[in-house]
Parts: structure tokens; sequence; C-alpha cells
């Protein structure tokens, strides 16, 4: 065995590219930047207010990580930073978007998620259930008597689902350049 | 247990974040306090980026809107200025509208003042000769116009009918070099024959270098042409000078100030006076004409009828009388014995001035000669006129007397 494969083998702590360094920034930096979307262009824009950014960006990151539990825990974190930039208790979305991430992850992990369609489907579905359990909660934990527009639910999952199969290009480009 | 949790490792995470929330949320309703930490965190990151994003908006964005409400600037000042332009146009119009109505009613006001009958008529084109002045009205035979009738507006003469056809007339306007009218001054009485130069002015003719005539005088028709009505005003003497074949005297046309628009032609003539120089005024105010003195009327010819208070109307009814004695009629016969003493007439060389008794004789021989109808209405005029004067003193100057100045034939003209 040659002095280099020997050093390969046996050097563990294997330093980072900066493509790995990239790629972690994002994790970070395009949920702050769906969160910050959603937080200031919504109030410029009025008629995007359908868009759920900050879901959309757990779903891709949690269909491309392809681990269950680095969904949950984007999932969780996006989610609750995202309570914390609104009046509403610290848990709602996190406990939300932590089950989508789980089960984001976990449906990547039996299906070709590199399918638009599927990933369409998914986003449609994904948000459709992202907004209905979190009518499920508002109502079960807090007891708030609010009522679930499940056609127009609907319409913006369509709409939200049309987003996604952009935004994910967008990322899958940022990300093979990283 | 171990390999249980290893086996469902993910469930068991997923099962922990979502009791850990949970149980957040949990604490967050009992207690009713909120995670403030985890929320400064949060708009501590988040909010100077806002704040950032916030001021490149204004200053980029806010600069390209300004740009795109200055294009709109732009635009709204095109559109504007346009709008301008219109309404200047509308402006234009409505003045002219204005002066036509302005024109009208003082056609109007003439033509329902005048004792001759008119009819209105509008300039409808020119004519086509080469250096002539002639123009088209709109009225002809069908309308009761007929060649040779007199063209006027209330300013002054225009011109005469040359053509008459059923629907139009051509007019020979005063400017034309064939046009001829005869005039009369308004101070002296001078004759003379108006004729156009082929532009803005015209001259007047057989005038004699001893004649006096003098600048900014007005002329009048006299009537002798048989086309003008007498009393017409013709317009002012400019130009006066002495020449090898009388005087040159050029005058300015008073009928073609206001512009040529609406007419009127003079269907039925009527001769008029020419109006007494104060009415002729070229806008001097004048006050009324003063009582007469008191030593006059206690004079010899008090108990005389007061036809007038010119000494000139005095000694006209003096002769008047003198001739009733002798039961004389003027213009017939030998004259009359002026030196007879009829009672409350005297001497005549006792009661006038030496060059009033010239000039009444100089008057009243013209008179006789020329028109005498035409000075005794015109003595009979102004003697009324100051009738109405003298009994009407609670007038104020400017109604009874004031000249209008811009129609010397006194007619009233319309103003704004």
């Amino acid at each position: 065995m040659s002095e280099f494969g020997e050093r390969l083998l046996t050097d563990p702590g294997r330093k980072k590219t900066r493509g790995d360094i990239l790629r972690s920034l994002s994790f970070i930096l395009v949920p702050f930047l769906a969160i910050l979307f959603q937080v200031y262009a919504t109030r410029l824009f009025e008629f995007l207010k359908f868009l759920e950014l900050p879901l959309l960006v757990t779903i891709y990151f949690a269909l491309t990580r392809r681990q269950p539990i680095a969904g949950v825990l984007f999932g969780a974190a996006v989610g609750m930073a995202q309570d914390s930039l609104s009046q509403q208790l610290i848990g709602m979305y996190g406990i939300v978007k932590t089950l989508v991430g789980y089960f984001a992850a976990s449906v990547s992990m039996r299906f070709d998620v590199e399918n638009p369609v599927l990933v369409g489907i998914l986003s449609f579905f994904f948000y459709f259930f992202h907004q209905f359990f979190f009518w499920v909660l508002d109502r079960a934990l807090l007891g708030h008597l609010t009522t679930f527009d499940a056609q127009q639910t609907l319409i913006y999952a369509f709409l939200n689902a049309a987003v996604a199969l952009p935004l994910f290009h967008l990322l899958d480009k940022l990300k093979a350049r990283a | 247990m171990e390999s249980f949790l290893n086996r469902y490792r993910n469930l068991t995470v997923l099962l922990v974040v979502v009791a850990l929330q949970l149980l957040l949320l949990a604490w967050q309703v009992k207690t009713s306090q909120d995670v403030r930490l985890l929320r400064v965190w949060s708009v501590s990151t988040v909010t100077p980026v806002m704040r950032g994003l916030e001021f490149v908006r204004r200053n980029t964005i806010g600069l390209v809107g300004d740009y795109f409400v200055l294009l709109g600037v732009r635009e709204e000042n095109r559109r504007l200025h346009e709008e301008l332009g219109k309404l200047k146009m509308q402006n234009h119009f409505l003045d002219s509208e204005l002066a036509t109505a302005d024109r009208v009613r003082a056609l109007a006001a003439f033509q329902s003042q005048s004792p001759s009958k008119t009819i209105a008529a509008r300039i409808i084109g020119s004519g086509t000769a080469a250096n002539s002045a002639e123009v088209f009205v709109d009225r002809g035979t069908n309308q009761g116009v007929e060649k040779g009738m007199a063209v006027v507006t209330p300013d002054g003469i225009v011109g005469k009918i040359v053509e008459a056809y059923p629907m139009a007339s051509l007019v020979l306007l005063a400017t034309d070099p064939s046009f001829a009218a005869g005039v009369v001054s308004q101070k002296d009485r001078v004759h003379g024959e108006l004729r156009g130069l082929g532009h803005g002015n015209c001259k007047i003719t057989e005038v004699q270098n001893e004649q006096k005539v003098d600048v900014g005088e007005w002329f009048y028709t006299s009537g002798y042409d048989r086309i003008f009505p007498r009393g017409f005003p013709v317009g002012q003497a400019v130009v006066v000078r002495n020449g090898s074949e009388g005087k040159e005297i050029f005058l300015s046309p008073s009928g073609f100030q206001g512009g040529l628009d609406e007419v009127l032609i003079v269907l039925e003539g009527v001769h008029q006076l020419i109006p007494e120089q104060a009415v002729a005024g070229t806008g001097i105010h004048m006050m009324p004409a003063p009582p007469p003195d008191a030593p006059a009327a206690a004079g010899p010819t008090a108990d005389m009828p007061q036809t007038g208070n010119t000494d000139a109307d005095r000694l006209k009814a003096a002769y008047k009388k003198i001739g009733d004695a002798q039961g004389h009629v003027y213009g017939e016969g030998t004259p009359p014995n002026f030196n007879i003493k009829v009672q409350g007439n005297p001497a005549p060389a006792q009661s006038m001035h030496p060059e009033d008794a010239v000039g009444a004789t100089e008057d009243s021989g013209e008179v006789h000669l020329d028109a005498p109808d035409y000075a005794a209405e015109e003595a009979a005029a102004a003697t009324k006129a100051k009738q109405t004067t003298k009994t009407a003193p609670a007038l104020k100057p400017a109604q009874t007397a004031k000249p209008n100045p811009t129609t010397p034939g006194g007619v009233p003209r319309a103003t704004r």
C-alpha cells in the first residue's frame, strides 16, 4: 500500500472541501432566506402570501438528504423559527414541519424523488397535510375554533406545488455548483 | 432495549422531538409564559437583514419607482401641453366668437338706431380680380340687394354693391382705386371726393388749397353721390398738405378698422345729420355746454323766440322775422330788406361781432346754395340737443356728452 493510500485509510479527520462548507451553509442560508421571504416579501407583495416557502425548503432538504432524523431536526428548527417570528405559541409549526420533514425523508428513501412529477405530487400532498395538521393541532391543543377551507387549501397546495418545481430545480443547480 | 432504539432510531427521534415540542407548548399554555429567548434570537437574526433589505429597497427600488414616477410626470407634462394647446385654440375660437357676437350686437344697435333700412350681410369671399379690393357678401337680389347700394358698418362706409346676384353680391371696397364717393369734412364742411388708393388708406380729391382741413378731422358722406346717405362716417384725415392740383388729403377709412366680417347693406338710405364736433371726438372727455350767459338773456334778443343759443341761431331767427314781416320766402325772388327794423329784432350790425356776422353769412350762404334742408335740420337738432342738455342737468357729463372713441357717427359700439 502506498503512503497516500495509507494516509487515506488512517486519517479519519479528512479536511472539509469548499463544497462541503457551502453545502453546510446552504442548510442555514436557504431556510433563513425562506423565512425572510415569508416575513418580508409578503409584506410588499400581498398576493404571495399563499406561498409557504419554509415548508417547501423543508420538503426539499428532507427529500434530498434522505435521512429522517435530519429531516426531523431540520423541520423542527425551521418550524420553531417560523413560530418565533409570529404571535403564536412556539412549537405549532415546529411539530407540523417536524412531521413533514420526517415523512418527506422517509418517502425519499423509498421512491425516486428525482422525478419532477413525483416531486410536484409530494409538494402538493405535504402542503395540504401541513395545513390540515396545523388546523388539527390548533383545534386540539389550543382549542381555537378555526375553520378549515379545504377548497382554498387545495388551490394553494396546487400553487405551492407549481412553485416547488422550479424552486427545487434552482436549489439543485446551486447544490451542483457547490 | 438498545437494539430496539437502534432499530427505530428515526421514529424515536421523531417522537422525542415532537414530544419536546408538545411539552414546550404545554408549558407555554400552562404558565402563559413565552419562550422569549427563542423569539429574541429569531427576531435578532431576521430583523437586521430585513432592515438592510428595506434600506436597499428604498434606495434602489425607490429610485426606480421615482424614475417611473418621473416618466409618468413627463407623460403627464406632454398630455398637459396638448391639453393647453387645445384650450388655447378653444380660447381663440371663443374669443373670435365673442368678437363676432360683439360685431353682430354693434350691427344690431346700429340698425336699430339708423333711420336707413339696412340688411346685415356676412363677407363670404373676396374677388379674384388682381389689384382690386372686392369682396362677396352672402346677400343678393333675393334679399332685395341691388347694384349701387351702399355697404357700411357702424364704424363707417365700406364700399358699394357693384354686382348683385340672387344669392350673393360683389362689393367694391372703398380702398379700391376705382371707388369714388362724395364726402364732406365735419368742421368746415369742405366737400371732396373720396377715392381708393389700392391699399389701406384713401385719398380725398377735389379740395382747393385754400380750403381748411385739419389733420385728424373727420369726413362724412355728403350724399351727393346718390349712393351713400349723408352723414355716414368715412374716416379721419391722416395727412393734409397743399398740392399742385389742390389739397392732398389722405384718409384712414374708419369702416375697416374693426375688421370686415359682417357689414350692412343700405337698402333704403336716409340722409342724416353730420354730427357736431364734440360727438366726433377721439376719446376726449368733454363737459356739457355751459348755460347761456345772463347778460345775453337780458339783452336785446331776450324777447326773441329761443330756437337756439348760438349767435347763428339768433341771427337766423331774426332773419326769419324780417322775412315774415316782408312776406318773403327765402330761396325765391330777390332777397328781403335786412335793414328794416322789426319788433324784437336788433340791428344786425349792433348785435353781433363782425366775425360772427361774416361766419354766419358764409354759413347761411353755403346752406342756401348747397343743402339748405340739411343745415336747417342740423341747426334744429343742435338746438334740441342743447335744450336737452339744459333740461337734464342731473345727468352726468359722461352720459350726455362723452364722445364715443370709435364711433364718430355716435353709434354706440358694443363693449365686452
